[in-house]
């Protein structure tokens, strides 16, 4: 009897390891994309082009990313990638704003305007993509700053999270703060997104990673190479240099390692925030 | 007791709601108008050039071979790329949820890093990767003696390329999604098993996969719909070729409406593919639901 428990232990043991074989292997195909680029973007463009492709580069180089801010429009990119980052966290309040609204306060149509808000959530980008040109077309937005931001400041899901959180919130204490003479614009501020500030963590750092990473807006709205975004820029640097990988790579590591860094400093909030928050 | 005026709310909600009706709601009926017209640039510049035409975009759109061949490859990507992903991250899940050990959390960190990063970054990457002469696939290959592989030119195989592409930025999200229902089945359950002398094969069949059904349901139709929306992927790396032999649905609305800027046409492409949504969805509802009440 002994001895049969203590194979099962040994199995389980094994089984143990067998997975973390599997997941280390599994793991390091995934990281494969992300360590040939980074090792590509310093190294020359004569060495990328080798037949024999070394790993670790053989002249370590910067000159990847001088090029693109001195020879390429990068600076200008990053400042409108910025731009955009942050009208995001506008919109962001907005969303902030109407899940609030719909979570704490009592008014007629409520309900129906919140469904109207969540079957938003359906429609396909595509449906809305040309119709939002002749829009933007129309109020004169196209090529424009605000054009590019508008069509995706606020979001259904955001919203809709928003007021999961909110609505956690007791009444009490808004009702204390009320008659403390607080306007309710200053509850909001004041008690509100200070209570909120874990849903607001989670919702702030996907925002700035959207904002980064948004392509389809800018590169539809954006006709003047002075209102590309990263991701457009970078897209464009792959028609014109399409031979040069080297100087591809460095554009593609400058995109995606902030986001990475970002990530791994908040990926507590933002697994956890997945598992809490979405999947109620 | 109720001290806010009546406005309060509503002034809360404006500044959203008034943005998703002019961005998001007044949109779909918009596109339903102009997807009967033969509205474009010259239409675009002066109203009165814009005449409406009826069906004509739709007859016509299901006449277009590239239209025709835009479905085909969709469904070939919808096909394979749903059962890969759910595939993959759901043995991913599984694998880190057995784990005991500290080191199986820091994997979560790996398998989730390619669903945040940048497509158009990550497209470019995978282009090099793909290189037929100094991409970094093919070189491996070579080592172990396989000839080269096509990857992004032959018509068949740059749609797996693609494919694993997409499964790779996929496996994250839902990843944690099946982590999550995994952590919400009750301990007990195996440990019945385990008395009753399950072993892990019949444990994983018989207890967890039932158990995550509503979570595998939930991953297929946000998949499904994902892939039926495919769209950057292609236009990033093969902007379709070779032959039109990787242009998805997506790709082909944006073709017509921003390269071509038949603005009616494409608003009708669009609504075959939102109806085709629609249409999937509530069949896998239905599914779902018959499915339960056995």
């Amino acid at each position: 009897m002994k001895s049969k428990v203590s194979d099962a232990k040994k199995a389980y043991k094994m089984q143990q390891w067998i997975a973390g074989i599997v997941l280390t292997l599994g793991g390091l195909l995934v990281a494969i994309p992300f360590i040939w680029m980074i090792l590509s973007a310093f190294k020359p463009e004569s060495e990328v082009l080798q037949l024999t492709p070394t790993l670790w580069p053989e002249t370590f180089t910067t000159e990847n990313f001088i090029y693109l801010f001195e020879n390429m429009n990068f600076g200008v990119y990053l400042r409108n990638t910025i731009v955009v980052v942050l009208c995001s966290f506008v919109g962001l309040f907005f969303n902030a704003m109407a899940g609030y609204a719909f979570a704490k306060y009592k008014f007629k149509g409520r309900e129906k305007l919140f469904y109207l808000v969540l079957a938003t959530m359906m429609i396909p980008g595509q449906v809305t993509m040309i119709p939002v040109y002749l829009i933007l077309n129309q109020m004169g937005l196209t090529n424009t700053m605000a054009g590019v931001v508008l069509p995706g400041l606020v979001g259904a899901f955001s919203i809709f999270l928003f007021r999961q959180f909110m609505s956690t919130i007791p009444d009490e204490l808004l009702e204390a703060a009320r008659l403390d003479g607080a306007s309710e614009f200053r509850v909001f501020m004041q008690l509100v997104l200070p209570i909120s500030k874990p849903i607001m963590a989670v919702q702030g750092i996907l925002t700035f990673i959207a904002g980064w990473n948004s392509f389809l807006w800018p590169l539809i709205i954006a006709n003047d190479e002075s209102l590309y975004t990263l991701s457009v820029g970078l897209s464009l640097l792959k028609g014109q240099y399409g031979g040069n990988f080297a100087l591809q790579m460095a554009g593609s590591t400058f995109m995606v390692v902030p986001i990475v860094i970002i990530f791994i400093i908040f990926q507590k909030h933002i697994i956890e925030g997945y598992t809490i928050s979405g999947m109620k | 007791m109720k001290s806010y005026s009546k406005t309060t709310p509503y002034l809360f909600i404006g500044p959203a709601l008034a943005l998703l009706a002019l961005f998001s709601l007044f949109p779909i009926v918009l596109a339903l108008v102009i997807s009967f017209t033969d509205i474009d640039l010259a239409g675009l510049a002066d109203y009165s050039n814009i005449s409406f035409i009826g069906i004509e975009n739709y007859i016509n759109i299901f006449k277009d071979p590239i239209f025709l061949k835009s479905i085909g490859n969709t469904v070939f990507y919808v096909v394979f790329g749903v059962p890969l992903v759910i595939a993959c991250s759901l043995g991913i899940a599984l694998l880190i949820n057995f784990g005991t050990a500290r080191i199986f959390k820091a994997f979560r960190l790996v398998f989730y890093m390619p669903s945040i990063t940048n497509v158009v970054a990550v497209a470019v990457v995978w282009t090099y990767l793909y290189n037929p002469q100094f991409g970094l696939f093919n070189y491996l290959l070579g080592l172990v003696g396989i000839p080269a592989i096509p990857w992004l030119q032959d018509p068949t195989i740059a749609k797996g390329s693609l494919i694993a592409l997409a499964v790779w930025r996929a496996i994250g999200v839902n990843m944690i999604i099946f982590l999550a229902a995994l952590q919400g089945i009750p301990k007990t359950y195996y440990e019945a098993a385990q008395l009753d002398g399950a072993n892990n094969w019949k444990q994983l069949t018989k207890i967890t996969i039932p158990l995550l059904r509503y979570a595998i349901f939930f991953v297929s139709i946000t998949t499904m719909i994902g892939w039926i929306q495919f769209f950057e992927e292609p236009f990033v790396m093969t902007n379709g070729g070779p032959l039109d032999s990787t242009t998805s649905v997506a790709l082909f609305i944006y073709r017509n409406g921003f390269q071509l800027s038949n603005f009616g046409y494409a608003a009708a492409g669009s609504f075959v593919l939102f109806v085709t949504i629609i249409i999937i969805t509530m069949i896998q509802f239905r599914l779902q639901k018959k499915d339960t009440d056995i």
